[in-house]
Protein backbone atom coordinates (compact mmCIF):
# COMPACT_ATOMS: atom_id res chain seq x y z
CA UNK A 1 0.00 0.00 0.00
CA UNK A 2 1.02 3.76 -0.61
CA UNK A 3 0.88 6.30 1.78
CA UNK A 4 -1.75 7.53 -0.33
CA UNK A 5 -4.03 5.15 0.26
CA UNK A 6 -3.22 4.29 3.91
CA UNK A 7 -4.25 7.94 5.07
CA UNK A 8 -7.86 8.39 6.42
CA UNK A 9 -10.54 8.19 4.21
CA UNK A 10 -11.76 11.73 3.27
CA UNK A 11 -15.41 11.85 4.02
CA UNK A 12 -14.68 10.04 7.46
CA UNK A 13 -14.91 12.03 10.43
CA UNK A 14 -13.79 15.40 9.40
CA UNK A 15 -17.54 16.53 9.10
CA UNK A 16 -17.95 15.55 13.26
CA UNK A 17 -16.73 16.42 15.77
CA UNK A 18 -12.69 15.88 16.73
CA UNK A 19 -11.82 12.41 17.40
CA UNK A 20 -10.90 12.25 21.58
CA UNK A 21 -14.35 13.72 21.70
CA UNK A 22 -15.84 10.07 20.72
CA UNK A 23 -14.79 8.44 23.63
CA UNK A 24 -15.98 10.95 26.34
CA UNK A 25 -19.75 11.08 23.95
CA UNK A 26 -19.58 7.60 24.34
CA UNK A 27 -19.18 6.84 28.03
CA UNK A 28 -21.89 10.24 28.75
CA UNK A 29 -24.36 8.31 26.36
CA UNK A 30 -24.13 5.45 28.52
CA UNK A 31 -23.72 6.87 31.63
CA UNK A 32 -27.11 9.07 30.56
CA UNK A 33 -28.86 5.51 29.92
CA UNK A 34 -28.17 4.37 33.16
CA UNK A 35 -29.29 7.33 35.28
CA UNK A 36 -32.13 7.67 32.97
CA UNK A 37 -33.09 3.98 33.61
CA UNK A 38 -32.53 3.87 37.44
CA UNK A 39 -34.47 7.36 37.31
CA UNK A 40 -37.64 6.02 35.34
CA UNK A 41 -37.63 3.08 37.65
CA UNK A 42 -38.07 5.18 41.29
CA UNK A 43 -40.36 7.65 38.50
CA UNK A 44 -42.76 4.91 37.99
CA UNK A 45 -43.02 2.77 41.17
CA UNK A 46 -43.55 6.46 42.81
CA UNK A 47 -46.60 6.75 40.42
CA UNK A 48 -48.20 3.85 41.21
CA UNK A 49 -47.76 4.42 45.07
CA UNK A 50 -49.50 7.85 44.60
CA UNK A 51 -53.00 7.87 46.28
CA UNK A 52 -54.31 9.06 42.82
CA UNK A 53 -53.18 10.69 39.51
CA UNK A 54 -55.37 14.01 40.40
CA UNK A 55 -53.78 17.29 40.52
CA UNK A 56 -53.74 17.33 43.94
CA UNK A 57 -52.31 14.15 44.50
CA UNK A 58 -49.32 15.02 42.07
CA UNK A 59 -48.78 18.57 43.55
CA UNK A 60 -49.00 17.05 47.19
CA UNK A 61 -46.04 14.48 46.08
CA UNK A 62 -43.76 17.04 44.12
CA UNK A 63 -43.49 19.94 47.36
CA UNK A 64 -41.54 17.15 48.95
CA UNK A 65 -37.54 17.43 48.32
CA UNK A 66 -37.08 13.31 48.15
CA UNK A 67 -39.74 13.57 45.31
CA UNK A 68 -38.83 17.05 44.12
CA UNK A 69 -34.89 16.14 43.79
CA UNK A 70 -35.25 13.01 41.98
CA UNK A 71 -37.50 14.02 39.66
CA UNK A 72 -35.05 17.10 38.49
CA UNK A 73 -32.90 14.75 38.04
CA UNK A 74 -34.68 12.57 36.37
CA UNK A 75 -35.39 15.62 34.18
CA UNK A 76 -32.15 16.43 33.22
CA UNK A 77 -30.58 13.00 32.91
CA UNK A 78 -33.68 12.46 30.24
CA UNK A 79 -33.78 15.38 28.11
CA UNK A 80 -29.91 14.83 28.04
CA UNK A 81 -30.26 11.46 26.70
CA UNK A 82 -32.81 12.19 24.31
CA UNK A 83 -30.71 14.91 22.65
CA UNK A 84 -27.72 13.07 22.23
CA UNK A 85 -30.31 10.37 20.78
CA UNK A 86 -31.75 12.57 18.34
CA UNK A 87 -28.66 14.20 17.56
CA UNK A 88 -27.29 11.22 16.24
CA UNK A 89 -29.95 10.39 14.38
CA UNK A 90 -30.33 13.42 12.73
CA UNK A 91 -26.17 13.07 12.14
CA UNK A 92 -26.83 9.72 10.72
CA UNK A 93 -29.76 10.07 8.46
CA UNK A 94 -29.54 13.78 7.51
CA UNK A 95 -27.00 14.15 5.05
CA UNK A 96 -27.46 17.86 3.33
CA UNK A 97 -25.36 20.67 5.39
CA UNK A 98 -27.89 23.19 5.47
CA UNK A 99 -31.13 20.32 6.91
CA UNK A 100 -28.87 18.97 9.26
CA UNK A 101 -27.77 22.12 10.64
CA UNK A 102 -31.52 23.41 10.63
CA UNK A 103 -32.64 19.88 12.23
CA UNK A 104 -29.55 20.05 15.10
CA UNK A 105 -30.91 23.47 16.55
CA UNK A 106 -34.03 22.57 16.29
CA UNK A 107 -33.49 19.41 18.46
CA UNK A 108 -31.02 21.10 20.61
CA UNK A 109 -33.76 24.38 21.45
CA UNK A 110 -36.46 22.29 21.82
CA UNK A 111 -34.70 19.75 24.27
CA UNK A 112 -33.58 22.49 26.62
CA UNK A 113 -37.06 24.68 26.08
CA UNK A 114 -38.86 21.23 26.98
CA UNK A 115 -36.46 20.11 30.16
CA UNK A 116 -36.67 23.87 31.15
CA UNK A 117 -40.50 24.05 31.12
CA UNK A 118 -40.51 20.91 33.13
CA UNK A 119 -37.73 22.23 35.51
CA UNK A 120 -39.36 24.78 36.60
CA UNK A 121 -42.90 22.98 36.96
CA UNK A 122 -41.12 20.84 39.89
CA UNK A 123 -39.98 23.79 41.61
CA UNK A 124 -42.75 26.04 41.09
CA UNK A 125 -44.43 23.04 43.10
CA UNK A 126 -41.93 22.36 45.35
CA UNK A 127 -40.71 25.53 46.31
CA UNK A 128 -44.60 26.98 46.11
CA UNK A 129 -46.20 27.95 49.18
CA UNK A 130 -49.44 27.56 47.83
CA UNK A 131 -51.07 24.08 46.52
CA UNK B 1 -22.10 12.13 1.55
CA UNK B 2 -19.96 12.40 -1.29
CA UNK B 3 -18.88 8.53 -3.01
CA UNK B 4 -16.10 9.04 -5.21
CA UNK B 5 -17.50 7.14 -8.31
CA UNK B 6 -14.15 5.55 -9.52
CA UNK B 7 -13.77 3.66 -6.39
CA UNK B 8 -15.56 0.15 -6.50
CA UNK B 9 -18.16 -0.57 -3.93
CA UNK B 10 -18.00 -3.70 -2.07
CA UNK B 11 -20.24 -5.89 -3.85
CA UNK B 12 -21.52 -7.64 -0.71
CA UNK B 13 -23.68 -4.18 -0.06
CA UNK B 14 -26.26 -5.48 -2.56
CA UNK B 15 -26.81 -8.89 -0.80
CA UNK B 16 -28.21 -9.07 2.61
CA UNK B 17 -31.57 -10.12 4.21
CA UNK B 18 -33.15 -8.69 7.32
CA UNK B 19 -32.80 -10.58 10.19
CA UNK B 20 -34.13 -9.84 14.18
CA UNK B 21 -30.83 -8.20 15.11
CA UNK B 22 -31.73 -5.44 12.23
CA UNK B 23 -35.21 -5.34 13.49
CA UNK B 24 -33.78 -4.52 16.96
CA UNK B 25 -31.76 -1.61 15.91
CA UNK B 26 -34.14 0.24 13.75
CA UNK B 27 -35.98 0.20 16.61
CA UNK B 28 -34.25 1.46 19.46
CA UNK B 29 -33.75 4.39 17.27
CA UNK B 30 -37.56 4.58 16.04
CA UNK B 31 -38.87 3.85 19.94
CA UNK B 32 -36.19 6.49 21.04
CA UNK B 33 -37.50 8.78 18.67
CA UNK B 34 -41.06 8.11 19.94
CA UNK B 35 -40.34 8.82 23.46
CA UNK B 36 -38.26 11.45 22.92
CA UNK B 37 -40.99 13.40 21.09
CA UNK B 38 -44.53 12.40 21.68
CA UNK B 39 -43.56 10.24 24.94
CA UNK B 40 -41.09 13.59 26.24
CA UNK B 41 -44.21 16.48 25.05
CA UNK B 42 -46.62 14.40 26.91
CA UNK B 43 -44.30 14.25 30.08
CA UNK B 44 -43.42 17.78 30.19
CA UNK B 45 -47.63 19.00 29.37
CA UNK B 46 -48.06 17.12 32.64
CA UNK B 47 -46.20 18.56 34.66
CA UNK B 48 -47.07 21.85 33.57
CA UNK B 49 -50.52 21.37 33.92
CA UNK B 50 -49.76 20.03 37.63
CA UNK B 51 -47.72 23.36 38.48
CA UNK B 52 -50.30 25.18 36.43
CA UNK B 53 -53.47 24.50 38.76
CA UNK B 54 -56.48 22.64 38.55
CA UNK B 55 -57.98 23.92 35.17
CA UNK B 56 -55.07 22.99 32.63
CA UNK B 57 -55.05 19.71 34.64
CA UNK B 58 -58.48 19.00 34.01
CA UNK B 59 -57.52 19.29 30.74
CA UNK B 60 -54.83 17.23 30.18
CA UNK B 61 -56.53 14.64 32.06
CA UNK B 62 -59.52 14.76 29.20
CA UNK B 63 -56.77 14.18 26.77
CA UNK B 64 -55.27 11.80 28.26
CA UNK B 65 -58.36 9.54 29.31
CA UNK B 66 -59.93 9.67 26.31
CA UNK B 67 -60.44 6.69 24.74
CA UNK B 68 -58.50 6.63 21.60
CA UNK B 69 -55.49 8.13 23.56
CA UNK B 70 -55.24 4.66 24.81
CA UNK B 71 -53.34 3.61 21.72
CA UNK B 72 -50.35 6.37 22.53
CA UNK B 73 -50.57 4.86 26.48
CA UNK B 74 -50.45 1.68 24.66
CA UNK B 75 -47.98 2.67 21.98
CA UNK B 76 -45.40 4.34 24.63
CA UNK B 77 -45.58 1.37 27.17
CA UNK B 78 -44.51 -0.96 24.41
CA UNK B 79 -41.37 1.53 22.59
CA UNK B 80 -40.37 2.36 26.58
CA UNK B 81 -40.09 -1.39 27.08
CA UNK B 82 -38.60 -2.53 23.65
CA UNK B 83 -35.74 0.48 23.89
CA UNK B 84 -34.54 -0.67 27.37
CA UNK B 85 -34.55 -3.66 26.19
CA UNK B 86 -32.73 -3.58 23.76
CA UNK B 87 -30.70 -0.41 25.02
CA UNK B 88 -29.63 -3.09 28.09
CA UNK B 89 -29.14 -5.60 25.19
CA UNK B 90 -26.37 -2.77 24.10
CA UNK B 91 -24.63 -2.64 27.23
CA UNK B 92 -24.15 -6.48 27.20
CA UNK B 93 -22.62 -5.99 23.78
CA UNK B 94 -20.55 -2.95 24.65
CA UNK B 95 -18.63 -6.00 27.13
CA UNK B 96 -17.67 -7.67 24.60
CA UNK B 97 -20.31 -10.21 24.99
CA UNK B 98 -23.04 -11.72 22.78
CA UNK B 99 -21.97 -11.16 19.14
CA UNK B 100 -21.93 -15.35 18.90
CA UNK B 101 -24.16 -15.43 15.89
CA UNK B 102 -27.04 -17.90 17.55
CA UNK B 103 -26.43 -15.54 20.73
CA UNK B 104 -26.94 -12.50 19.17
CA UNK B 105 -29.86 -13.80 17.07
CA UNK B 106 -31.84 -15.25 20.46
CA UNK B 107 -30.52 -11.88 22.51
CA UNK B 108 -32.91 -9.94 19.46
CA UNK B 109 -35.22 -11.64 19.55
CA UNK B 110 -35.56 -12.17 23.22
CA UNK B 111 -36.16 -7.98 23.44
CA UNK B 112 -38.80 -8.20 20.73
CA UNK B 113 -40.70 -11.03 22.94
CA UNK B 114 -40.37 -9.72 26.31
CA UNK B 115 -41.00 -6.20 25.05
CA UNK B 116 -44.45 -7.35 24.05
CA UNK B 117 -44.93 -9.78 27.01
CA UNK B 118 -44.15 -6.75 29.51
CA UNK B 119 -46.31 -4.17 27.41
CA UNK B 120 -49.34 -6.94 28.20
CA UNK B 121 -48.89 -7.36 31.34
CA UNK B 122 -48.61 -4.01 32.47
CA UNK B 123 -52.09 -2.91 30.64
CA UNK B 124 -53.46 -6.03 32.18
CA UNK B 125 -52.48 -5.10 35.25
CA UNK B 126 -54.08 -1.23 35.01
CA UNK B 127 -56.83 -2.70 33.37
CA UNK B 128 -58.06 -5.34 35.59
CA UNK B 129 -56.72 -4.25 38.76
CA UNK B 130 -56.73 -0.58 38.74
CA UNK B 131 -59.06 0.45 36.44
CA UNK B 132 -61.92 -2.14 37.41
Amino acid sequence: MTTETTSAPAAAPTAAAPAHDAAQHWGLERMLSVSTLLLFVWFLVSLWRLPGLDQQSVAEWLRHPLAAVPMLLLIVSTFWHLKLGLVVVVEDYVHEAGNRFAWLVVINFAALFAAGLALVSVLKLALGTSA
Amino acid sequence: MTRNADRPLSPHLTIWKWGPHMLVSILHRITGAGLATIGAGIFVWWLVAAAGGAEGYATFTAWATWKWFLIVWVGLTWAFFQHLLSGLRHFVMDAGAGFELKTNKFGAVMTLVWAVLLTAAVWAYIVYWRLA
